[in-house]
Parts: C-alpha cells; structure tokens; sequence
C-alpha cells in the first residue's frame, strides 16, 4: 500500500529522517514509536506531501505523493490542530469534511451515530465552536473527522495524547476494528508504548530520524520495547 | 527585574515574525515610519500658517476646537490598534515575581507605545510655532502638558474599555450624533468643550487637573488589571455562544457551496474579519473625499475613477489581498484534502464580486453630487469585478502572512502584506483604469471614458479561467513555502 525509498529530510543539512525502504502493506495497523525528534511528525508530514523530500520519495497506491494529488480522496489525517477549523462548530466541521469526501448530510449523521458514545455528550450539540473546545475534545473531533469517507489509508499523530481514560480505551478499539475489520491501513505515532502494543501488528521504532527496530508485534514486544527506551 | 522585562521586551521585538522578512520589505518599513514622522512634524509646524492662512481664523482657537473630536478619535484609534500586553503576561504569573511587579511592567508597556509618541510629534512643533508667535512659552507649556495628560487618559481608559465592545460603540454613536448636530448647526459641542482646552492656556495651573486625572487614571488601571490577573478573569477567552448554521440555500450553487458555506461562516465569526467587514462599509464613503470637492488635489478629471474603484471595491481589495492567508490557521487540512482549488478560489471570487455589487447599489446616494459621480463607482465596480477581482487573487497567492482570526488588531494591513510582486500589481489595479479613463475623456468626453473603462472591466472577464490556472499553479508551486510560512505565528 505505502512503499517508501530512499526517503530523507534534511534542515540546512541536518539529517532529520533517513529511511532506506519501508513497505506498509494494506489492513496493517503501524505504529511508529520514537522519542522527541525521531522524526515520527517529519514521516507523517511527507506522507500527506506538506513537506517536500530532500531525496527519495513515497507511493501510495502506486501514486507518487509529492507528484500527484491522487493520494487524496483514500487519505485522511489528524496531525495537530491545525487541521480543524476554529470558528466551526464541530458538526459544521464534519459536514464540511463530508462535503469534501463526497458524503452528504446523512451519511455523516450515520457515521456520528456511532461515535455517540466516543464523544461522551461533549461534542454535538454544545453550542461551542471548536477552537473553545478543550485540548481532549479537538482531539477527538479530529479523529474522527479522519474517519469520513471510508478512507483506505488514516494517518493520526499522537492519537492518545491528551484524551481521558475511557476515551483511549474506546479509541484503540476503534483502530483495531478499522485495520481488522475494514481492511485499512491505520499509521498511529505514540509516546506511549503499552498502547502502540496493544493496538498494531507492526511497530517500528525511529530514532534520529533511522529505522531502528522493526517488530511484529507479539506478547515479548511490549518488554522489548521498554528495555530499548531505557537505555 | 525591570531589566529582565526590558531584555525580554527587545527581544520580543526583534524576534518576531514580521522582522524575518526580507531587506526590501525592511527598507519600506524604515521609509514608511520616517515619512508618517515627518509628515507629523510638518503638519505640527505647519498646522499653525495653513489655518491662519487657509481658513483665515485664528489657528489656536481652531485647535482648541478640534481637540474634542481629536481626542475621541484617538480613543477610537487605540481601541481598534492598540494592543493590550495581556498575552505575554501568562508565563510570567506562575514565576516568582510580584503581581504588582508584572501590572506595573503591562501598563508601562502601553505608555511607551507609538500611539502616544505620535502625538508629540504634532504637538511639541506645534507649541514651538505658537511661542515662536508670540505666545507666553509658560502658559504654551501649560496647555502641551494638558494635551499630554489627556493624552495618557487615553491610554489608561483604552485598557478598561478594551473588549468592551458596547461601551465602545455607545461613545462612538454619541460623536456621529455630535458631529451631525454640529453639521446642521443644531448643536455645537465645541463651543463647550473649546473654552475647557482654552482654560489650560489661560490659567496655567489648570494643567495639573489632566495630569492628576491621568495619574488617577493610571492607579485605576492597575487596581482593575491587577484585579483581573487571573486565568479565569482577564486573562480568560471569551467564548461564544455558536450556532450552527446549515445555509442550504447556497447548496443552488453546487459545489462550490461547500467553500461559499464556509467562507460565508469564516467572515461572520471571527473578530478579524469582521474588522474587514467594517472597513468596506467604510470605503463606500471614502467618495465623499472626491465628489464634494472637499480636497483640491483631488479635483481632476481621472481622480473620479480612482474615487470609484474603491468605493465599489472596499471589500474586494481587503478580503481579496489575503486569499488564501483567511485559511492559513488550518492550511494543513486543506492541503491534504482533495480540495478542487478552482472552487475554493471560485467561491471567494463570487464573494468578492456580490460584495462590489452590494456596494455600488449601496453606493447610489453619489447621484446626488452628479451623475458622473455614480457613473464612476459603477465603471469602477465593472473593473473590479472584471480586472481587479483577478488581480488581488494573483496578489495574494504570493502573500504569505498567517492571519491570526481572533483577534481584530492589525486589520489595517500587515506590514508584511507589502512585497515588490503586490507593489507592481497596483499598477494594473488603480493606474491603468485612470490611464483608460485619461485617454477617453480628452478624446471624446467624460461619457466615452467611463465606457472605456467599463468595457476594459468587463472583457477582463474573458481571462477569468486562464488566471485562475495560473494561480492554481502558483498555490501549487509555492505550497511548501506557503505551508512553512503559515505555521510561524507570532
């Protein structure tokens, strides 16, 4: 599904990811692991082509990204804040990503039915816009905006970050049932490693911008992964 | 401690975004500051001979006069530019310094900005010119200091009525009231304001009564911020109350209605557009400079175009400029969605034209200075929809300033809005239309020169689809500076 090569970004010549090859096949949950400046953002960020390659490059589907905009309609993302729009409200903000995606009004309705319980009564029908929404609730009004119009790929930055409890339980369901169910390719970055364990098949582990590890994930995974970061 | 906030303070400055830019950019700034100096300067010292000779009326009565309205004014200035130093306060509260201590260094902060320099600028020649005349220099000093006091009244009220929107509004109706009755010579507020100016001259002690008010001002000001200094407080977002609107009446437009939904909600919610909504209502009176004759140098024939395309094009030329910067604050998004970039430009362009026609029917009351008065604005909005709705896109493809929506501040043009590329593009925008005008009114009449224009305007039309490709293109080959650009707010 995403065939990466020879990938690398530099600032002014600092190396800040170098990635040989890396081959992410279709219906597999990714996880990518990695400690402040690994370059887990810089990955996601070249994938959606807002940044521009230093050398090599990424396919889609075949579909060069930073030469084609055809990557588009089976792509969807939630990187930071910067991808909601502040002086919606959250339900004007799905209906404007539907429109985007080809969904209309009731498709988008259906989808948030079942989310109800995702959103714990804080996000529809609040009155609010989405830029005086608390830090946890952006967040989830962007994943699931990321789940509009069946997307073939989806690609969320520290998904878990920032959200209570009970919502980083539902949220790892989700993505489980995305990639198994659904057959989508699901790329998640976490800090947090019990759940990138618990949620993908495949975890790969950045540091300095270098694939270091690349483990299927298994039952000695999450101990392997703690002894690596210790040090 | 005061010299950690200074060093803060300058570095802040310098390090701020808009210095980043490059040398042509710094070179105007440096040009733009001297020339609002000295233009101050030589209306302070040359304020005193145009109203002596200008209007034949004794210019230190006139001042007097119209220190009234000047000092509303300026009220109103600052509550539109002036920015409060709330922001920069948070990360100082949980250190170990007093709250007096960070009040004292907020408010200090305001007294020292440009908005209070300026004044000094006009006045202090001023006061020189009225010595040089004659004057007594005690009872001059007097009254500057007066006029300083006022001044800095200004400046501590600013910082109660800061976001107060009603309480703003209610004193600027009150002057629009009062400047009408003065007009129509009901009512002239003036006649009781002039004398109090006047006492500051007259009884020189009188002086200490504005700046014992600015004093008590200033000790009000800190009690109320020092008050407020709390997260939930002052130092609190206000957050509205949303609605959420559907607009399927535009759904007639077809996809472009899901662009013409949002922008539609981008100009009605966000303090910074709105800001931009006022000021095209603005420009629709900017006319009355031209048809009334009320300024000589404007009295020539091309000067009417000129008058008319910003009449009609208010909204077009301060919305226009900064496509697509209005989406800057979530330009990620757009660019990894598939965004079908000829019905996000078509929909800002429908946009900018519907605005221009809403103005030029806005517009009609110009018949009464003549029909060649209106006969300008509606040519003028015919080349605006049909040239300069094209130009301020082109303009803007290459502006790369992040609009920060929240906030009203910095409405009036951001400095780094001005490059060589949008420079050059004002030529085609304002010059060419007065040139086409020139040209048919010293050939065949003033009725073959409005033609002109208006047939330029409309065959400009022709192009919209060429122009749209270019800037598709430039959107597209600028998109990674573009993106950098946006995510450096500051």
């Amino acid at each position: 599904m995403i065939t990466v090569t020879n990938l690398s970004k530099k600032y002014n010549a600092d190396p800040v990811l170098n990635i040989d090859t890396l081959d992410i096949p279709k219906g597999q949950s990714f996880g990518l692991v990695g400690n402040n400046g690994a370059g887990k953002t810089t990955f996601f960020s070249l994938l959606l082509d807002l940044i521009q390659p230093t050398t090599g490059h990424i396919k889609s589907k075949d579909i060069q990204v930073n030469e084609s905009e055809d990557w588009k309609p089976f792509t969807s993302a939630y990187i930071d804040e910067s991808f909601l729009i502040g002086y919606l409200t959250p339900e004007e903000y799905f209906y404007f990503i539907g429109e985007l995606r080809g969904q209309n009004k009731a498709d988008v309705d259906a989808l948030l039915q079942d989310f109800s319980d995702f959103f714990h009564g804080e996000i529809l029908n609040q009155k609010k816009y989405l830029r005086d929404l608390s830090k946890g609730n952006q967040k989830k009004v962007g994943i699931v905006a990321a789940l509009i119009g069946s997307p073939e790929i989806i690609i969320l930055d520290e998904p878990f970050a920032n959200l209570d409890p009970t919502t980083q339980i539902r949220l790892k369901q989700i993505i489980k049932n995305l990639a198994e169910q659904k057959g989508v390719t699901v790329l998640v970055s976490s800090h947090d490693l019990m759940h990138v364990t618990e949620v993908c098949e495949r975890i790969v582990v950045l540091e300095k911008g270098q694939v270091v590890k690349d483990l299927a994930t298994s039952a000695a995974t999450l101990q392997e992964l703690e002894i690596h970061f210790a040090g | 401690m005061l010299k950690y906030f200074i060093s803060l303070e300058w570095k802040s400055f310098i390090r701020s975004a808009s210095f980043k830019t490059n040398l042509f950019l710094k070179i105007m700034m440096v040009i733009g500051a001297l020339w609002m100096t000295a233009s101050f300067l030589l209306l302070g010292f040359g304020a005193y001979f145009m109203i002596e000779d200008g209007l034949q009326m004794e210019p230190f009565e006139v001042v007097n006069k119209a220190l009234i309205y000047y000092m509303v004014f300026d009220l109103a200035f600052r509550y539109f530019l002036q920015k409060m130093p709330v922001l920069n306060i948070k990360p100082l509260m949980y250190l170990p310094i007093k709250r007096t201590a960070i009040v004292n260094f907020a408010i200090g902060k305001t007294m020292i900005s440009f908005f209070n320099l300026l004044h000094a600028f006009f006045f202090i020649p001023f006061s020189i010119v009225l010595i040089m005349e004659g004057f007594p220099a005690l009872q001059v000093i007097a009254w500057y200091l007066a006029i300083l006091g006022l001044v800095f009244c200004n400046n501590f009220i600013n910082i109660f009525i800061n976001n107060k929107d009603v309480v703003f509004y209610a004193v600027v109706g009150f002057v629009i009231v009062m400047i009408g009755l003065q007009y129509f010579g009901v009512f002239d507020i003036t006649n009781y304001t002039a004398p109090i100016f006047r006492a500051f001259y007259a009884i020189p002690y009188l002086a200490l009564i504005p700046i014992v008010l600015a004093v008590v001002f200033y000790k009000m000001a800190f009690s109320y911020f020092k008050k407020n200094l709390y997260l939930d407080a002052g130092l609190s977002s206000k957050h509205d109350i949303a609605e959420t609107e559907d607009y399927s009446w535009l759904n007639r437009f077809g996809s472009l209605s899901t662009f013409l939904k949002n922008d539609i909600k981008l100009l009605r919610r966000n303090k910074r557009s709105k800001m931009t909504l006022f000021m095209s209502f603005v420009f629709i009176f900017y006319g009355l400079l031209f048809f009334t004759n009320a300024v000589e140098a404007y009295d020539g024939p091309f000067w009417k175009i000129f008058a008319g395309i910003f009449v009609s094009g208010g909204f077009l030329f301060t919305f226009g400029q900064f496509v697509p910067s209005w989406d800057s604050a979530y330009y990620p998004l757009m660019m990894s969605q598939n965004i079908r970039y000829k019905e996000y430009l078509e929909s800002k362009w429908y946009l900018m034209v519907f605005a221009t026609l809403l103005s030029t029917v806005v517009s009609v009351f110009y018949l009464y200075w003549g029909w060649q008065a209106y006969a300008a604005v509606v040519v003028g909005a015919a080349y605006n929809i049909g040239v300069n709705s094209h130009l301020v896109l082109l303009g803007g493809a290459y502006i790369k300033t992040p609009i920060d929506l929240t906030t009203s501040k910095k409405a009036f043009g951001d400095k780094q809005a001005f490059n060589a590329k949008t420079m050059l593009l004002t030529i085609p925008k304002l010059l060419l239309p007065m040139a086409i005008y020139a040209v048919g009114h010293f050939t065949l009449g003033e009725a073959f020169g409005f033609a002109l224009v208006a047939i330029f305007g409309l065959a400009g039309l022709l192009f919209k689809k060429k122009v749209f490709a270019i800037i598709e293109k430039i959107y597209k080959s600028e998109k990674y500076k573009t993106l950098a650009a946006y995510k450096q707010t500051n």
